[in-house]
C-alpha cells in the first residue's frame, strides 16, 4: 500500500529530515518527493510506500498528525486511493 | 504522481470546507428471525445483529483514519419491525428494547427500522406497530421509526394519515421533558426508498440482500467553496461547478463503500448522492442557494437554485458511483443547517416556501418544530399535502415535524448535536378535520397526461 504524506505550514529548519526520520523509524520508504511555496506556505508532499511499516498505518498516521502538531505544522499521512479516486476517473 | 493542487483540494475539502462522510449504514434482514414466540424472536434479532454488525463502528474508524476522511456515523438499518411483529404477536416495545440493546452492544449510533409500510392498508402487526411508536421513541434512545403512507402506485392511505397526525403529537407529547425528542426520530413517508442509509428514515427492505453496506455522502460546505470561487459565473456555470464536485464528493463516498464492503465482508449496496447538512458552520444547504445569489433562503428563486442544485447533484454523482439509490438529493432539514435555521428566524422562510422546495428536492419537510398546540388533523394535513406532492411527481416526500409542547411561535427548541435547534414555525391552523376524518384512500395517479 502507499501512502500520500503531506506537510503545509510555515517553513523553518529541518521539516525534511525530521519527517523522513520518522519513514526510517518506521521502515517506510519514500518514494517521491516534491516541495513548493504556495501561497506564502511551505508545502512538501511524499509519496511512501508503507507495505513494510513497522507499525499498523493508523498508528503511523497518528504519529505524523502528532509530529506536525509538535512541529507547529499540518502534517497528514493518507492512504493514496482517496486521491487517486477522487481526481482520476 | 497526482499533481500537488489536486492533493492540496482534497485536503482542504477534509480539513476546511468539512467534507465528510455521513454515514456508513449496514442494513441487515431480520426476516429470518420471524418466530411465533416474541422473546425467541427477540433473542435471534439480538444475535443477528450483534454478531453482522460486530466490527462496524472499528472498521468503520480504522477507514476513517487510513483514508484521512472523517466517517460521522455507524448506524444500521433492519427490516421493518411490524413484519416481525406480524409473526410473532406481543408487544411491539419489545423489539424496540431490543434493538436499543444491540446498538449499545455494537456501538452505532441509531437503528432504523421500527418502521410500517401501510400505503395500501395495514397487515398483520402494522396498527400495533404504529400504535406501540410513540412509547418506544420515549423508552430508547437509538431507535428511529418511519411509516411509509403512500406511493405513485398504491395512492395514499388515509386511515393512516390521520393515525401518523395523532402518533407525531403523541410522540411529542410523552417526551415533553426530554425536548420532545419523541417526532425526531420519526419520519412519515410517501414512495420510502428500501435502501436508504439516512436516518431516521432508514429502513432494509423486504427486496434487500441479507446483509449490506450502503454509503451516505455529505458535503455543503464543499460546493459551496467550489461556487464562491466563480462570483460572477452564469447559471451554466454553476450547475457545471455543482456537477463537477458532486462528482469529487461521490467518488469519496464509493471508495469508503466499496471499501467497508470488502473489510466486512458483505455486499455492496448503493452510495447515496445526497448533500446532507449539520448545525456547524460552512456545513449548509442554505448557503450555497444564497451563494447562487440569494438574498436569504427562503426568497423568491430558492425553488429554482434548489432544483438546479439537486438535479447537477445527482449528474455529477452518477457518474462517480456504481450503484446509486437511497434518497440522492439535497436535505433541507430546517433545525439541522445553520442557513436554513437563520432565515426561519427572520422569517424569510415560511413553512409553505419549504413545502415547493420539497417538490424539486429530496426529501421533504424536514426537521421543522410546529406550535405545541397544534392539533393531530393538522398534522395530518401537512403529511397529506407532502404525500400528494411525493405521489404525484413520483419521489419520495416525507414528514418530521416536532410540536414543541408548551411552546409557541417564536420560541426555540434546541435538540443539542446534530439535530440541532430551530425556531417554532408559523402554521396555517384552518381545520382539515373532517377531510382528514372521512378515512379511505386517494387513489393511485395516472402516469400519463402529466400537466
Amino acid at each position: 500500500m502507499r501512502a500520500i504524506l503531506t506537510v503545509v505550514g510555515h517553513d523553518t529548519v529541518g521539516i525534511l529530515s525530521k519527517v523522513s526520520a520518522m519513514c526510517a523509524e518506521h521502515n517506510v520508504n519514500i518514494i517521491e518527493v516534491s516541495q513548493s511555496i504556495l501561497q506564502d506556505m511551505f508545502c512538501m508532499i511524499m509519496l511512501a510506500d508503507v507495505s513494510q511499516c513497522t507499525i499498523p498505518f493508523t498508528a503511523f498516521a497518528d504519529k505524523a498528525q502528532a509530529l506536525g502538531e509538535e512541529m507547529n505544522l499540518s502534517v497528514h499521512a493518507m492512504h493514496e486511493d482517496i486521491f487517486n479516486s477522487m481526481h482520476r476517473v | 504522481m497526482i499533481n500537488t493542487q489536486d492533493i492540496l483540494e482534497t485536503i482542504n475539502m477534509i480539513r476546511a470546507e468539512n467534507l465528510d462522510i455521513r454515514t456508513i449504514t449496514m442494513g441487515i434482514s431480520l426476516l429470518s428471525c420471524a418466530d411465533s414466540d416474541i422473546h425467541m424472536s427477540c433473542d435471534k434479532i439480538y444475535e443477528k445483529i450483534c454478531r453482522q454488525a460486530e466490527h462496524l463502528v472499528q472498521t468503520g474508524e480504522n477507514i476513517e483514519k487510513e483514508y484521512g476522511i472523517p466517517i460521522i456515523h455507524k448506524r444500521i438499518s433492519v427490516t421493518p419491525i411490524s413484519m416481525l411483529v406480524a409473526a410473532s404477536g406481543g408487544d411491539p416495545v419489545l423489539y424496540a428494547k431490543t434493538l436499543e440493546r444491540a446498538a449499545q452492544t455494537v456501538g452505532v449510533n441509531f437503528i432504523g427500522g421500527y418502521s410500517a409500510l401501510v400505503q395500501k392498508g395495514f397487515a398483520a402487526g402494522d396498527e400495533a406497530l404504529i400504535q406501540s411508536i410513540p412509547e418506544a421513541l420515549a423508552e430508547t434512545e437509538h431507535i428511529c421509526s418511519s411509516v411509509n403512507i403512500g406511493s405513485t402506485k398504491a395512492g395514499i392511505n388515509m386511515d393512516a394519515v390521520a393515525t401518523m397526525g395523532q402518533i407525531v403529537r403523541k410522540a411529542a407529547e410523552i417526551t415533553a421533558d426530554k425536548g420532545c425528542i419523541g417526532p425526531a426520530k420519526l419520519v412519515v413517508f410517501c414512495n420510502a426508498p428500501e435502501d436508504n442509509p439516512f436516518m431516521a428514515g432508514a429502513f432494509h427492505g423486504a427486496g434487500e440482500a441479507d446483509c449490506v453496506i450502503n454509503v451516505g455522502v455529505s458535503g455543503p460546505g464543499v460546493v459551496r467553496a467550489a461556487l464562491e470561487k466563480i462570483p460572477d459565473g452564469n447559471i451554466t456555470d454553476v450547475a457545471d461547478t455543482v456537477k463537477k464536485t458532486a462528482f469529487k464528493i461521490t467518488r469519496v463516498g464509493q471508495l469508503v463503500a466499496k471499501e467497508a464492503a470488502k473489510r466486512l465482508g458483505v455486499p455492496f449496496g448503493i452510495v447515496d448522492l445526497s448533500l446532507a447538512p449539520t448545525p456547524a458552520v460552512g456545513d449548509s444547504v442554505a448557503h450555497i442557494l444564497e451563494e447562487m445569489g440569494l438574498e436569504q433562503c427562503g426568497a423568491h428563486g430558492t425553488t429554482a437554485c434548489l432544483a438546479l442544485l439537486n438535479d447537477a447533484v445527482k449528474k455529477g454523482g452518477v457518474m462517480a458511483s456504481s450503484h446509486v439509490g437511497g434518497l440522492s438529493g439535497a436535505f433541507i432539514p430546517v433545525s439541522e443547517d445553520a442557513g436554513m435555521i437563520a432565515a426561519a428566524e427572520n422569517g424569510t422562510l415560511s413553512i409553505e416556501k419549504l413545502e415547493a422546495m420539497t417538490a424539486v428536492c429530496s426529501v421533504g419537510l424536514d426537521m421543522i418544530i410546529i406550535p405545541g398546540d397544534t392539533s393531530a388533523e393538522v398534522i395530518s394535513g401537512i403529511i397529506a399535502d407532502e404525500a400528494a406532492i411525493g405521489m404525484i411527481n413520483s419521489k419520495t416526500t416525507a414528514v418530521r415535524v416536532i410540536p414543541a409542547i408548551g411552546k409557541n411561535i417564536g420560541d426555540t427548541l434546541n435538540f443539542g448535536g446534530l439535530l440541532g435547534y430551530g425556531p417554532v414555525m408559523k402554521l396555517n391552523t384552518a381545520s382539515p378535520a373532517k377531510f382528514i376524518h372521512r378515512g379511505g384512500r386517494i387513489p393511485a395517479p395516472i402516469q400519463s397526461l402529466k400537466n
